[in-house]
């Protein structure tokens, strides 16, 4: 018969140490599992994202309930298991009534009724923690929050719906991305902290008070050295702090996020030995010989842990012990390391840090200005500690070293700074095999490299098959790397990186040569660069790049054009095509719909319907009644068809709206006027809003403006929200119209010269990273950006509406419809 | 089979590089004028979903459709899927004319052949 393992506890450590075992060897042992928490089990670490709202609570799980039914695994989810009677080897529990926190102290009055029983061989106590509340009045009830479940979550996200102000008690990690989370919601956040900076478990005082400013550009208010006494409430609801000092700040909810304590009360209750937590040996055993325990409720080695990775580490040499891979298998204590992932701030910390011996090297770099920290503490020539904050760049680097010991190189100032992301010393091909690549998931390099073996070409693969980067996502770029590594061997191809497939250059190489040897039109370079091979794939985005670079100077060779940009319109299925005149910013006039409603009769159009982009789709005109349908309409091209700047929508802003704060729609119509027909290397949709409630869309545009109190705009790019769907990053805020068409237009010709031919600009933005786009667009650090206006304007005045196109064609078949062929003569010819 | 010889006009009419959509005895008919003059006839229906070959982007010899991107061998017909091909027509430049030879079926048999509707 096989031997019956109970688990309790259903979280991160709970349904890892099963896997684990089912990995090793599927028919072993029979499972049953208790979760406190009525799911199956999900990626704690992850709960940020949900309350900040990047991630949905569907996403996070880790195995859904029908993994447990296919690995006849018998779950009690929303089961509390109160005690082990190790007499006769029985689990006692009892299910949660539904509503009750599943970590919480419980009596014994809430439960009614008899315990139910499991028979078990092992029990392996998985319990982790509960969030710790530093003594205060008033912290229970309406308006006050722990964040440790999806419940919790769900709890938080609702009630901030009912509240403009919400503060954050403990400035530790988890409470900087619960503050970081509540911003998403629209409250003003405070994150109160009682020691004289944020993070003192793993930052220093310098960089700890570095990353308060950074927050506070954020938006959040950081209080330090602040303990709190009292949630003050009024006619029943959250009112104020009051803190030691009697001063008070007023609030509507209070989330305390101060610390977590082991759960012992099950070990503690049947007898097991506990401390701080529960007491384990070097194989994850505790006093019992029969029970076991891993995860954040253990004490080992007089150490307790905040985090997955050791838990990782338990679960390997428990499931070794278990199984009898490895019966004399041992957990040694593990290193920690971390990175922070609140969204805009970027930091990590491993190790200690503090030198401890004479002889510790410390190396600090240090820019206020940019926020930046970077230190280094290193031990026998390996790093014994580090931190980095403002440029985490190298933070992958960093924690691969540190956790895999490895000799740091003779040149410290390399490690500090981003290049030796490539350098040699550090490939992901050296890592061994059991190095955790995927540190959310606990993917180890052996896993992905299997995958690649078993067909996975790409990071995506890799996650699909491994759940590998599926996590934060820092771990991307060394997925990438093993894939190349590996692939490399086998089959590396670079054309993926050229600017057009018919030509085996980089965009940057290419653009070189053309400017170089002054080549202004598509034959002239297909001439040059490929003995005039005139690869048909490549024509459209030579054409594109010609006109950016040219844009007066361009020799226009309309075969190297889509159809659509020899007629100015849109192919459609039937061989017909759609006319989008352009509406500025989304306002038209009775007059003009006179005419559009018109033109739709007289051309017999198939479908008039209304665009996501603000205006009106003609679908099924003719080529050959294309000219007239314009000169018809009587208004300018939309450019709906091509790869360029294509619209700007915009909310009703200040002239009607009750919450409108900026002129969203004249600005919209000043960006239409002013940037109509520039091509780029992908289409180009942009928005106002008049106020962040974000009506028209504009943080998911590639470039959007949005109107915030104090009469500034704040300018987003890179959003996306077609196939993809993504917030832009903020590149800068500003005060006037004006400024926001320079950095429109600045950016613009950026992505022009810069992007992939089709590349989107949220890949794009993604690609570059904002932070090096505010360098080169906002502070000029490369000492472009008055070239870049220069070079936008010079695009902008060589406009001209396309349209007119249709009173003189470009060429004399331009817009002709199917030719009647004469006979010329006849032969007769039997074949 | 009985080949008739069209007059399609001028090669002027036809940029070079790009194609030109024919009727001819009620078929479609594209022809190409290839940048070094060269000039192509094909039938001008995709047999993917049917677009119209004469308005896609031609280059070393092929055209690509502009709906799906397949691609057609202009002097074979043969199609960049295994499965599709175009017929392939005569066509050379006479005194700056394009003059074509169309073959049309004139037995039964010969009508059934690939037969297909050629309705757009
Ligand atoms: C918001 C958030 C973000 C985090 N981010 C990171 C991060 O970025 N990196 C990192 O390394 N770590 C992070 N952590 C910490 C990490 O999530 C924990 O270290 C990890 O979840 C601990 O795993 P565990 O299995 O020991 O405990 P848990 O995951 O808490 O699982 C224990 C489970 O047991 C259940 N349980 C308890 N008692 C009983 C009982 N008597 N009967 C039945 N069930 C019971 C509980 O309800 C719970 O579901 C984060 C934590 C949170 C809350
Ligand atoms: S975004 Fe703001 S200003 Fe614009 S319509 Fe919506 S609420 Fe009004
Ligand atoms: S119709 Fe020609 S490729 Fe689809």
């Amino acid at each position: 018969m096989k031997k019956k393992i109970v688990v309790i506890g259903n979280g991160m450590a709970g349904a890892r140490i099963v896997q684990e075992i089912l990995s090793r060897d599927s028919d072993l042992f029979e499972f049953v599992m208790f979760g406190a928490e009525p799911y199956g089990n999900y990626n704690r670490i992850l709960l940020s994202n949900v309350l900040n709202q990047t991630q949905e609570a569907s996403d996070i799980f880790i195995n859904p309930l029908s993994w447990f039914e296919e690995n006849k695994i018998k779950l009690y989810a929303g089961c509390k298991v109160v005690k082990i009677d190790t007499e006769r080897k029985v689990v006692l529990a009892h299910s949660l009534p539904p509503n009750a926190s599943a970590y919480a102290v419980h009596d014994e009055q809430l439960f009614t009724g008899e315990p139910f029983e499991e028979s078990y061989d092992h029990v392996i106590i998985a319990t982790g923690s509960r969030p710790f509340v530093p003594p205060m009045e008033g912290f229970d009830g309406e308006g006050t929050f722990l964040f440790r479940t999806i419940d919790d979550c769900h709890r938080i996200a609702e009630y901030a719906k009912s509240c403009r102000r919400a503060v954050v008690i403990g400035g530790g990690l988890l409470g900087l991305e619960a503050a970081r989370g509540l911003m998403t919601h629209n409250v003003e956040v405070t994150v109160i902290e009682a020691a004289g900076q944020l993070m003192p478990a793993q930052l220093d005082i310098a960089s700890g008070q570095m990353l308060m400013r950074n927050m506070e550009t954020l938006g959040i208010t950081v209080l330090t050295d602040h303990k709190t006494a009292q949630i003050h409430r009024e006619g029943g609801k959250v009112h104020s702090l009051v803190f030691t000092d009697g001063a008070t700040i007023p609030t509507d909810m209070v989330i305390v996020s101060a610390g977590i304590r082991p759960i012992t009360e099950v070990a503690h209750h049947s007898g097991l030995t506990v401390n701080k937590g529960i007491l384990c040996n070097d194989q994850m055993r505790t006093s019992d010989p029969s029970i076991y325990a891993l995860g954040e409720c253990v004490e080992h080695r007089g150490k307790l842990y905040g985090l997955v990775e050791p838990i990782w580490q338990q679960a390997f040499v428990l499931a070794d012990v278990l199984t009898g891979f490895k019966p004399n298998a041992v957990y040694e204590g593990s290193k920690t390391g971390t990175k922070l992932k609140v969204m805009g701030v970027d930091l990590m910390s491993l190790g200690e840090k503090e030198p401890g011996l004479p002889g510790d090297e410390v190396i600090v770099y240090r820019e206020p200005n940019k926020g930046v920290y970077k230190k280094l503490i290193v031990r026998d020539n390996k790093l014994y500690g580090a931190i980095l904050l403002g440029d985490a760049d190298a933070a992958n680097v960093l924690l691969q070293m540190f956790f895999n010991d490895q000799q740091v190189p003779e040149n410290r100032s390399d490690l500090l700074f981003g290049e030796i992301k490539r350098s040699a010393f550090i490939q992901a091909v050296d890592l061994p095999d059991h190095a955790q690549i995927c540190k959310c998931n606990g993917v180890n390099k052996k896993t992905i490299v299997d995958a690649i073996d078993g067909g996975a070409q790409t990071v995506a693969a890799v996650g699909g098959k491994t759940k590998a980067g599926k996590g934060c996502g820092s771990c991307r770029n060394l997925i990438a790397q093993i894939i190349e590594a590996k692939l490399g061997k086998v089959s590396y191809d670079p054309s993926e990186h050229y600017y057009v497939p018919g030509i085996p250059l980089e965009k940057s190489q290419l653009v070189a040569m053309i400017r170089a040897k002054s080549l202004k039109s598509v034959s002239a370079v297909f001439t040059e660069l490929t003995e005039g091979k005139e690869d048909p794939d490549s024509k459209p985005g030579l054409a594109s790049l010609l006109k950016i670079l040219w844009p007066k100077e361009y020799e226009d060779e309309r075969d190297a054009r889509f159809i659509n940009d020899r007629v100015h319109a849109n192919i459609q299925k039937d061989g017909t095509f759609s006319v989008i005149p352009r509406i500025y910013g989304g306002v038209t006039s009775a007059k003009e719909l006179l005419r559009i409603a018109r033109a739709a009769v007289k051309y017999s159009v198939k479908m008039v319907k209304l665009t996501g982009g603000q205006r009106i789709d003609l679908l099924g005109v003719k080529k050959n009644d294309l000219p007239k349908a314009w000169k018809d309409l009587g208004m300018t091209s939309g450019h709906a068809y091509s790869k360029s700047f294509r619209t700007c929508k915009s909310c009703v802003g200040t002239d009607f709206c009750r919450y409108g704060i900026g002129d969203s729609i004249a600005l919209a119509q000043k960006i239409e006027r002013r940037f109509q027909g520039i091509e780029s290397p992908h289409k180009l949709k942009l928005a106002t809003a008049g106020c962040p409630r974000n009506c028209s869309e504009a943080y998911v545009k590639d470039i959007g403006a949005v109107a915030i109190e104090g009469d500034q705009w704040e300018i987003y790019v890179g959003g996306a929200a077609g196939g993809n769907v993504r917030k832009g990053d903020l590149l800068c805020t500003v005060n006037t119209h004006e400024e926001v068409l320079r950095y429109t237009g600045r950016f613009m010709e950026y992505y022009r010269e810069h992007a992939k031919y089709t590349e989107r600009s949220y890949g794009f933005v993604e690609r570059i990273k904002i932070d090096v786009l505010h360098g080169i667009l906002v502070k000029d650090s490369l000492g472009i950006c008055a070239q870049l206006d220069e070079r936008i304007q010079k695009a902008v005045d060589s406009y001209k509406d396309p349209w007119l196109e249709g009173e003189v064609p470009a060429y004399p078949a331009q817009f002709e419809g199917p030719q009647l062929a004469q006979v010329l003569k006849e032969t007769e010819n039997n074949s | 089979m009985e080949t008739i010889c069209f007059d399609l006009g001028s090669v002027e009419q036809i940029p070079l590089g790009q194609g030109h959509w024919f009727l001819i005895g009620g078929q479609d008919v594209a022809v190409f004028r290839g940048r070094n003059g060269r000039l192509f006839a094909i039938e001008d229906r995709c047999p993917h979903r049917a677009g119209s070959l004469a308005d896609g982007i031609m280059g070393e010899g092929k055209i690509v459709c502009p709906l799906h991107g397949h691609k057609f061998d202009l002097t074979t017909g043969q199609g960049s899927e295994d499965c599709e091909c175009v017929k392939t027509f005569p066509v050379e430049e006479k005194d700056g004319k394009i003059v074509l030879s169309y073959p049309f079926p004139t037995t039964e048999a010969e009508k059934n052949v690939g037969a297909t509707d050629f309705q757009r």
